[in-house]
This record gives structure tokens, C-alpha cells and sequence, in this order.
């Protein structure tokens, strides 16, 4: 028995165009997107030897029809992976593809396996949020929560209330912050690469080939901003501008032990340093990733300074100011989410955070200086998790 | 344009298949340009496959006119889910009432296709399901195709009684060389329709590239950057100066013979004709033949009658004329055999690969019945060696297959079928006996083909759950299935026995117990006119080749053969008993029988076959010779006058059940109508019975 941990390393990560719920994907199937993803993941890294594979760990936060039936042997079986490779399902709602990311981590790290796929997926349109919730009536009968836990929208409202500095204005502009890099992430081509192009069918269309994100609003103003609706109180700040939408999509990355990636020959793009989960109030989940972090950061024995990069889900704006405001960060600190993030390219719940790995994975590569960076987000019920990586590509001394 | 649009008079509504236009964007696939992807899509799932009508005709003109106004870098064109296009919408053409209208959809088809090959623009068919016919022949008008590694392509048209006659005929030889077109437009369409899979497609040259359908639409779009880019380079042969057109037209010509029994028939004929044409042809001088083959053919009473047959087919596969409700059916979990013969053991195979359930076989002695069992046995393996089954399947089905010599091996069957010797009173006794073994409910099926199955109920117990259920030799291969009810079968019996033989994947007729059925009473009476003619002295040749150019699978003589001689004597024996003298007893064949001569032809020493001289010796010297033209109008007339007695006496239902029955029974041509349509336009019904079987235009011309 193996009692030495392994160093665990990404090998690649990539995801498909990220949709609208109810538009680019309303005629594809939540399972085909993360088969596609997975298929296209391991066309552009042909020496992974797929019989290899020790497991596929899928999430997905509904997980019933065409999410359901064990989505991760599933898709293994419908990615045409070889039937000896087995799967499995993950859920722990919005950070579920970074809880298989770390699942799949800690088996590699504990020996049990060499190589393996950890993803997720989210076709909100087929799924929407809270569809067949069923929540116990003991929350209500013992106030177990706040009535406000079970509404994303309202926790993020009760962040605001909670830290009265995160104003409107502030969500707002960090909201059009994202817009904007994500535009010149785009114009520069920094995420075409990553996506894998997904034929979409529209029976009224016809088919189509997505190979862009459909959300993002690249013209946006604060003004159009400012104009939004507070659907979740009168006189509120949460809006549809300064969060993300309602989105369909898919992530995939293959993790390895960094001896069988050297072995092989596969990339390293990233080195897994440790990783937290934390639990606060549910009715403030967007606060979750602060005390992961720091659980984290202690657990590496590295500072909040160490960070030089940061991939922060924007579930919210208001969560992420949270986030930063906690570690005396600036709201436009460049090192954070250097790309955009949810608010513009969309949060397809359950595989978000692949894509937040495999933004940072890029941006490791532009930045050599960078040690250390970290991949962090909030999820429902009152939890945040945190991941922190390595810069393979570090270069001491630039 | 406009009355092209306007449906045939009684046509019904086309189902119109929409094309889609969308431009796709092939920059990420490392060509900077756009394509103009047409999706083919009528809204419907993939049972009802996209089709073109003159309507959807245009839906894709317009959407073509529309792509090529874009400017794009290329067109593409794709189909719905699993289904790209299944062709030409047949529905209409059964209606077409002049040539004018039949030119002008020919023409249509082509305008509008054709403009996929000439309109500058590089355009390519990702063809991502089911294409056939006309669909294929979208494909075939574009500069390149990619195919799903799951989809099924052909070209079937020949099959029907028509021609690839949307560029298809031109087209595919100037493709993939005479050979290979011959393969598919000839060989293929006249082996059962046979469809290409993916890999032989490719093999083939008939498209490019081959994707796996998980991601298929996504490497098309690879593959047509790669193309547009010069990344990729896709050859293209000339094949004008092949050295194999003439070999490859004869082989055409030579496996149309066959099918046919020797006939020459009008549709692969012309098929024939525009392939070798297609060497040398431009696409106007090659379309525009093929507009004519296609007019000429599709105001045809021939292809009428093949319509009809299609679609009676398609029709009757899956409805029973006259079956009492599915729910009265009682499960089957366990089916008796009695006997262990070659006919028996092939019941029992069948029962048990469709059935899956326990299958016993009895018969006189320990050795019948090993010999029964080993034999069932053997074919499953065989299946396995094919690759046709997999060891586990086999291993489960061997094992449900027993034999015993003890009758009381049957008192847990629910479905007992008996195929001993065709002898009535050890039928009787075979009933009366297994009535002391077996449940009251269990079904007593009889394979008889030509005696009283009322006669075998006869002072039973339970005469109601007696049936007759008549297959055809080789039960595995020949689609129908008689199922005779006498006056006592009862609507659970014929319900339980109708449900085990859709399990068998049979097509059903309904017939009442009458000698012969169908089939065999058809079969026989115009046998006995043939050999009838032979024994008043018409040469054998003349007799047997009388038939020759109406396109029966084999001669009368080849039949016998097959048959057995002495099979076919005992039918005859039994029907003349039973229906009469007009079922003649040659005495030719009698003695045929005695000696124990097998065929009427053998081989000769170079493969050829030559009349068997030891039957020619036993052949009754007549002084009454009659010619080809004669034996075939009496032959025919037989078969007019029987067809109509069955109809007056109710042994089936309607006309269009004694057609499905020797379309799937004896294997007659699809452009004869089985029969009925062609005794009805050749002007048989009327002289003989003096009156039509059909009304006019349900299965010929109007």
C-alpha cells in the first residue's frame, strides 16, 4: 500500500460554448454536451490512452432525465470510452465539477489512480434551478434556515445588507468589468481555444455549429446596467446585469499523477497545492469562499499574498466584492478573473468550475512570474470551496 | 413550375420537408469563411423519414437560392436526427395521371438538385443518417460528402420499378466507375434492396469521409475547412475510359436475368442503359435521359403495381386483415413441435430465437428426435460462427430446446405446432392424443398445407383452439405466414397464434380452411396447366418457358424442382380430391415420382443446366401441342378463375390479401402486383372471370 501522496496535475481542460437556457442548446441534450465536451478533450490529447482512464467523475445539480441515470458511466459509455472505464455522478450544486476536480485529486493523490476525467454539466433549460426541490419542512418548521437560503438572488441580497460598502454601484461596474475583459479576452482569441465546437439543433432552425459563448453582452454600459430590474426585493441590487444568467453547458479536464503525466508524455498545465470546502450561514452563501479560502490558504501554509492569481466564480458580483474586500483586494485587482467570468460568459451551475481551472491554467501559462493561484466559488445551501494550484511553469526570480 | 406543385388528382397532402438555412462560422475549424448549412427536416421524428415532394422541392430551391445569395465559402447540406432523406415522395407518383407530369417532377428534381453541382460554390452532403434514393442523390449532386458511421445509404429505385433519376443514374458511374455504380444501382437494389453500410460506402468512393455520429456534424465541418483550406485534397478518377464498362453492364444485365427467371424487365433495363450512357454523357444529356427513363417508367402499369406491392408490403407487415383484439392473445411461454424433421426442426429454431422460451420437440424415436435437436443446435452455432449471435445467446436458446419421444412433455405448453407426415388421420389421431396431455387452452397449430384443418378438429374437445398455421420453405427466409381459422377456431386462438407470429416477424394472411389456402392452391392449379399442356404433347421447354417473360423468380419446372416432385404430387393429389378435377394429376409427374427423378434440370459437365434426360423419358406422349402463347394464357386463366372462386367462397378477404400472399409466399415480382394487377391489365380478369380484380389506378395506370 501506497502511504507516500503523489502530486496531483492537471492535463487539459476544455468546455463547450456556454448557452442561454432555453435558446442555443433547447434542442441538445445535457448528456450530449458533456460527451462532446469529453470527446473533444481527448481529440486534441491523443496520448491519453482512454483504456487508461480509472474513472469519470461527472457533475451535475439536477440529476434526473438527461442528467440522470448515473450521468458519469453514462457518458463514458456514450463518449464511446471502452466499457472497462467506469463513472460516476458528483453533486455539491454549483461547485460540483470542482468537486470531482477534487474527488478524483484525492484518489490520484492517495495512489488509487493514475489518469482520469472530472467534469460537469448544466442544461438550466431543461433543468431549471429548484426543478423537483423538495425541501423538508423542518427548515421552515425549526427555522433551520433563513426562508431567504433557498433563493440564490436573496442571499446575494443579504450580502449586500450584511456588508453595506458593497453598494449597487460597485456590483455593477465590476459586473461591467467582466463584460469588458471577456471582450478582449475574445477579440484576442485567449477563449476560442478552449472550446469545443458542439453542433446545436433547433427543430424550428435547423442545425447550427456553437463555437462561441452565447451570453456575453460586449457593449453593455453602466447606464443599461444601472436600468435593470431588482427581480428579488423592491428597491434591491441584485440584477440580471450584475449576475450570471440562467445557462446550459459543459466542462471536462483530465487529471493525472504527475508521474504517469511525465511518463506519458501528457501537458502539465497545473499542480493541485491542497483545497477546502467551508460551510457559513446559508441564507449568505455567496460568502462561502472567504473561509475556504482561508482554510485553504492554511492548509497550503501559504498567505493571501502568495495568490498571484485569482479565478473567483461570479455567481454574483456582490460575492465576489465580498471575497475581495475580505483579503484587501481591489474590486479591478488585474490578477482577478483576468478573462471575465460568469456574469459575462454564463454559469451553467455544476460546470462552472472546470472552466475557472481552465482559465487559470491559461493564465498560468502567460504569467511564469506567478507561483501560486487559486480557483474558488460559492454554492447553495451556505459552502465555498477553494482550490489552490501551482504554476508549472514558474520561473523563480522574473 | 406552378402545376408541378399542384398534387395529382386523390394524391394525399405531401408532408413537406423544410430546408433550414443557418451559416455556420469555420473560422475554429481553421478556415476563415462561412458556410451555408441547409438542414432537410419535414418536423416529424425519424418513423417518418424527410421526403421530396414538389413542394419540398422548392423548399430547397429557395433555400439553395437563398444560401448561394450569402456568398458563403461553401454549402452544405444535412439532415433531422438519424434520417438525412429517404427520396422521392412515392405517395404522389402513384397518382401521376399523364407523361407531361411525370417529366415535369423528374425534370424538378433535377433543376433543383442540380444546381448543388453548378452553382460555383464548393458544397458539400454531410450525410448524417438514413439516405436513400433521392436522398442520396442530393448527396451526389454535391462536390464532397461525409457519412455517419451508423447511417445506411442505397439506392433503391431499381428494386421499386423506377431508376436513380435525379442524377443518380449519371452521377454515381462518373463517380465511383461501372463497376462500383453497378453494385449499387443493379446488384444491391436487386438483392432485396440491400443498403450500403458506412464502411462500404467509403470502400466504395460513394462519399469522402466517415465520422462517428457522436460528433459527426462537428468533423464534417473539420473536414469541409480542411478542404476549403487545401489542407485536404479529395481525387476524383475519370472513369470514361474504363476498361470494365461492358463487363460491368453485363454483370447488371446477368444478375437482372436471375431475379427475374430470364425476363427482361423495363426498370433494370434503363438503369442498364443510362449507366453505360453515363461514360460519356454531360450532365444535361444524362439528366435529361434520365427524365425520360423515369416518365417512361412511371407511366407504366408496371410500376404501378409495384407501388402497390411496396406498399402493401409496408402495409401488411404490420396490420393483420381481420384479427381479433391483441389483448385476447394468451401468453405463450412454452411451444410443443411434433415431429423432429427438417421441417419440424426449422419451426423449432424459429420458435426459439423469437420466442425465447422453452421449445420441445417430439417425434417416433430417441434417434428423430437427437437428430431434431442436434440439428437446431447446429444452426445456432452457426449463427454464432457468422457472427450473427453472440456464444451467450446461443448458449440460452440451445439450452431451451429439448426433445423427448414421451407426449407428456407437452402438458405445460401453451402453443403446440405439429408438422408430421400430411396424412389426415394421423393428424386426428395426433390431436385426439395430446387433448389427454395438454391444457384446454393450448393452442393446436397445424403446418398442413393443403388438408382440412377443420377436419383435424373434429371430435376434439376443445375444436376451438385448433388453427392452421402454414409457413413457407425455408421458414426462416420466407416472410409469410397463412393462419387458416376453421368454423370452430375461436378469436382467443387466432389472437394467441396472430401474436406468435408477429413475434416471428411473419407478415399474416387470414384465410378460411380451405384446401391449399392461398399459396399452394394458386401455385398448384397453374402448375397442373403447365404440366397438363406438357402431357397433351407441348414440348417441356415450350411449357416451362411460357412463363419466362412475365419475371417469375423461377420457371414452373424449376419450381417442381425445388418443391420436390413428390411434395408437389401429394398437394395436387389432395386439392384434386378436394377441389375438383381442374387440379390435374399428370401422369408425367406420377411417374417422376415413382422413379424417384429429383429435378427437370441438371448441370452438365460445364455448370450448365440441361433438361434431365432421365425425366424427359418419363414424359407422356401427347399429339395435342399447344403454343408458349397458348400454355400462358391458360396458365394465367387458371389462376384468374381460382383467384376468383376464393373470393366468392371468403377464403380471404379481398383481393389485395391473395397479392401479399404470392408477392411474400411464392416470391412473385413486386411489377406483376403479385398477381391480380397483372391478370387485371393484361386482360386475364376480364376474359376469364369477366371482371376486373382491382378497380383501375389502385395498382395500374388510371
Amino acid at each position: 500500500m501506497s502511504s507516500q501522496s503523489r502530486t496531483v496535475v492537471l492535463v487539459d481542460a476544455v468546455r463547450t460554448p456556454f448557452g442561454k437556457a432555453g435558446s442555443l442548446y433547447a434542442g441538445t441534450r445535457a448528456d450530449d454536451l458533456i460527451v462532446r465536451a469529453i470527446r473533444g478533450l481527448l481529440e486534441r490529447n491523443p496520448l491519453i490512452s482512454p483504456s487508461a482512464i480509472d474513472d469519470v467523475a461527472i457533475a451535475a445539480a439536477t440529476q434526473t432525465g438527461d442528467q440522470g441515470m448515473n450521468i458519469g458511466r453514462s457518458v463514458a459509455l456514450l463518449a464511446g470510452l471502452p466499457q472497462s472505464v467506469p463513472g460516476y455522478s458528483i453533486d455539491r450544486w454549483c461547485a460540483g465539477a470542482l468537486t470531482a476536480v477534487t474527488t478524483i485529486s484525492g484518489a490520484i493523490a492517495m495512489g488509487a489512480y493514475d489518469l482520469a476525467i472530472a467534469g460537469g454539466v448544466e442544461h438550466m433549460g431543461n433543468h431549471p434551478m429548484g426543478d423537483g426541490m423538495d425541501p423538508n419542512p423542518r427548515y421552515l418548521a425549526e427555522k433551520l434556515v433563513d426562508t431567504d437560503a433557498l433563493s440564490m438572488g436573496n442571499t446575494a441580497e443579504r450580502l449586500h445588507d450584511r456588508f453595506p460598502t458593497l453598494t449597487k454601484e460597485r456590483s455593477d461596474k465590476y459586473a461591467l468589468n467582466s463584460q469588458v475583459k471577456t471582450a478582449k479576452a475574445y477579440a484576442d482569441g485567449k477563449i476560442q481555444r478552449d472550446l469545443i465546437p458542439v453542433a446545436a439543433r433547433s427543430a424550428e432552425l435547423g442545425w447550427a455549429i456553437a463555437t462561441v459563448d452565447e451570453p456575453p453582452r460586449p457593449g453593455t454600459t453602466l447606464e443599461a446596467l444601472a436600468a435593470l430590474k431588482t427581480p428579488f426585493r423592491p428597491a434591491g441590487r441584485v440584477t440580471a446585469g450584475n449576475a450570471a444568467g440562467l445557462n446550459d453547458g459543459a466542462t471536462a479536464s483530465v487529471l493525472a499523477s504527475e508521474e504517469y503525466a511525465k511518463a506519458n508524455g501528457l501537458s502539465i498545465k497545473a499542480k493541485l497545492v491542497t483545497f477546502a470546502f467551508a460551510g457559513v450561514e446559508p441564507e449568505v452563501m455567496g460568502y462561502g469562499p472567504v473561509p475556504a479560502t482561508e482554510k485553504a490558504l492554511k492548509k497550503a501554509g501559504l498567505k493571501i499574498s502568495d495568490i498571484g492569481l485569482f479565478e473567483v466564480n461570479e455567481a454574483f458580483a456582490v460575492q465576489v466584492l465580498a471575497f475581495l474586500e475580505h483579503f484587501n483586494i481591489a474590486d479591478d485587482d488585474a490578477r482577478v478573473n483576468p478573462v471575465g467570468g460568469a456574469i459575462a460568459v454564463g454559469h451553467p451551475l455544476a460546470s462552472s468550475g472546470v472552466r475557472l481551472i481552465l482559465n487559470l491554467a491559461r493564465s498560468f501559462e502567460e504569467h511564469p512570474e506567478v507561483r501560486y493561484g487559486l480557483t474558488t466559488m460559492c454554492i447553495g445551501l451556505g459552502m465555498g470551496g477553494t482550490v489552490i494550484w501551482e504554476n508549472p511553469h514558474f520561473k523563480a526570480g522574473k | 413550375m406552378s402545376d408541378v406543385t399542384k398534387l395529382p388528382e386523390g394524391a394525399p397532402e405531401e408532408v413537406v420537408t423544410k430546408a433550414l438555412l443557418r451559416e455556420v462560422d469555420l473560422t475554429p475549424f481553421g478556415f476563415t469563411g462561412k458556410l451555408a448549412l441547409i438542414t432537410l427536416d419535414n418536423g416529424y421524428d425519424h418513423n417518418r423519414p424527410n421526403t421530396f415532394g414538389p413542394v419540398s422541392l422548392q423548399e430547397l430551391d429557395a433555400a439553395i437560392t437563398a444560401a448561394i445569395a450569402a456568398k458563403p465559402a461553401a454549402i452544405g447540406i444535412t439532415g433531422k436526427p438519424f434520417i438525412f432523406a429517404a427520396g422521392a415522395d412515392l405517395s404522389g407518383i402513384a397518382f401521376l395521371a399523364n407523361r407531361e407530369q411525370a417529366l415535369a417532377i423528374g425534370k424538378l428534381g433535377h433543376d433543383v438538385f442540380r444546381r448543388l453541382g453548378e452553382c460555383g460554390i464548393p458544397t458539400f452532403a454531410f450525410i448524417n443518417g438514413l439516405a436513400l434514393g433521392g436522398g442520396l442523390e442530393v448527396g451526389l449532386h454535391c462536390n464532397y460528402r461525409t457519412l455517419a458511421s451508423t447511417a445506411l445509404t442505397g439506392l433503391p429505385e431499381v428494386f421499386l420499378g423506377l431508376i436513380p433519376g435525379w442524377g443518380g443514374a449519371t452521377l454515381l458511374p462518373q463517380l465511383i466507375g461501372p463497376e462500383k455504380a453497378v453494385q449499387v444501382i443493379m446488384l444491391n437494389a436487386l438483392n432485396n434492396n440491400t443498403m450500403l453500410k458506412a464502411k462500404d460506402a467509403l470502400a466504395l468512393g460513394v462519399v469522402d469521409a466517415v465520422y462517428e455520429p457522436a460528433d459527426f456534424l462537428e468533423h464534417s465541418m473539420d473536414f469541409a475547412a480542411q478542404v476549403l483550406s487545401g489542407a485536404k485534397k479529395i481525387a476524383r478518377a475519370d472513369f470514361s475510359s474504363d476498361a470494365n464498362w461492358d463487363s460491368a453492364i453485363a454483370t447488371g444485365r446477368a444478375a437482372a436475368l436471375k431475379k427475374y427467371g430470364g425476363a427482361t424487365i423495363a426498370a433494370p433495363e434503363r438503369a442498364l442503359k443510362l449507366i453505360g450512357e453515363s461514360r460519356t454523357a454531360t450532365r444535361d444529356s444524362g439528366f435529361a435521359a434520365e427524365d425520360l427513363a423515369l416518365a417512361d417508367l412511371t407511366m407504366t402499369d408496371s410500376l404501378r403495381a409495384s407501388l402497390y406491392s411496396f406498399n402493401l408490403i409496408q402495409k401488411k407487415r404490420k396490420k393483420v386483415e381481420g384479427a381479433p383484439k391483441p389483448a385476447l392473445a394468451r401468453k405463450v411461454s412454452k411451444v410443443g413441435v411434433v415431429g423432429a424433421g427438417l421441417m419440424a426442426s426449422q419451426l423449432a429454431l424459429i420458435m426459439v430465437r423469437n420466442l425465447r422460451c422453452p421449445v420441445v420437440m417430439t417425434d417416433l424415436d430417441q434417434a428423430r428426435v437427437d437428430k431434431g435437436v442436434a440439428w437446431v443446435h447446429s444452426e445456432l452455432a452457426k449463427l454464432v460462427e457468422k457472427k450473427r449471435m453472440s456464444e451467450e445467446t446461443a448458449r440460452r436458446l440451445s439450452s431451451l430446446v429439448t426433445g423427448s419421444v414421451d407426449q407428456s412433455a407437452f402438458a405445460t405448453a401453451d402453443f403446440i405446432i405439429e408438422a408430421i407426415f400430411e396424412e389426415l388421420s394421423l393428424k386426428q389421431e395426433l390431436f385426439k392424443k395430446l387433448e389427454t396431455i395438454i391444457s384446454p387452452e393450448c393452442v393446436l397449430a397445424t403446418n398442413t398445407s393443403s388438408l382440412s384443418v377443420e377436419a383435424m378438429s373434429e371430435g376434439l374437445k376443445n375444436p376451438e383452439r385448433v388453427i392452421g398455421f402454414h409457413f413457407f420453405n425455408p421458414v426462416a427466409i420466407m416472410p409469410l405466414l397463412e393462419v387458416a381459422r376453421t368454423s370452430k377456431t375461436d378469436d382467443a386462438t387466432t389472437a394467441t397464434a396472430i401474436s406468435v407470429g408477429k413475434e416471428l416477424k411473419k407478415t399474416m394472411v387470414i384465410t378460411k380452411d380451405a384446401p391449399g389456402f392461398v399459396v399452394n392452391r394458386l401455385l398448384t392449379r397453374f402448375m397442373g396447366e403447365i404440366t397438363d399442356a406438357m402431357d397433351e404433347g407441348t414440348p417441356p421447354e415450350i411449357a416451362d418457358n411460357s412463363m419466362r417473360q412475365i419475371g417469375f423468380p423461377m420457371s414452373p419446372f424449376e419450381l417442381l424442382g425445388l418443391v420436390g416432385p413428390g411434395v408437389a404430387l401429394h398437394v395436387a393429389e389432395t386439392l384434386n380430391k378436394n377441389l375438383g378435377p381442374r387440379y390435374r394429376i399428370s401422369p408425367t409427374i406420377k411417374r417422376i415420382v415413382e422413379k424417384q427423378v429429383r429435378t427437370f434440370y441438371i448441370k452438365d459437365s460445364d455448370g450448365k443446366f440441361i433438361a434431365n434426360p432421365e425425366a424427359v423419358a418419363l414424359i407422356e406422349k401427347g399429339t395435342n401441342p399447344s403454343t408458349a402463347d397458348q400454355v400462358r394464357v391458360r396458365a394465367l386463366t387458371a389462376i384468374a378463375q381460382e383467384a376468383r372462386m376464393m373470393l366468392d367462397e371468403g377464403v380471404v378477404s379481398s383481393p389485395a390479401e391473395i397479392d401479399i400472399c404470392m408477392l411474400l409466399g411464392s416470391g412473385w415480382p413486386m411489377h406483376l402486383g403479385g398477381i391480380l394487377p397483372y391478370l387485371d391489365r393484361e386482360g386475364i380478369s376480364e376474359s376469364a372471370c369477366g371482371q376486373l380484380f382491382h378497380p383501375k389506378a389502385v395498382a395500374s395506370l388510371p
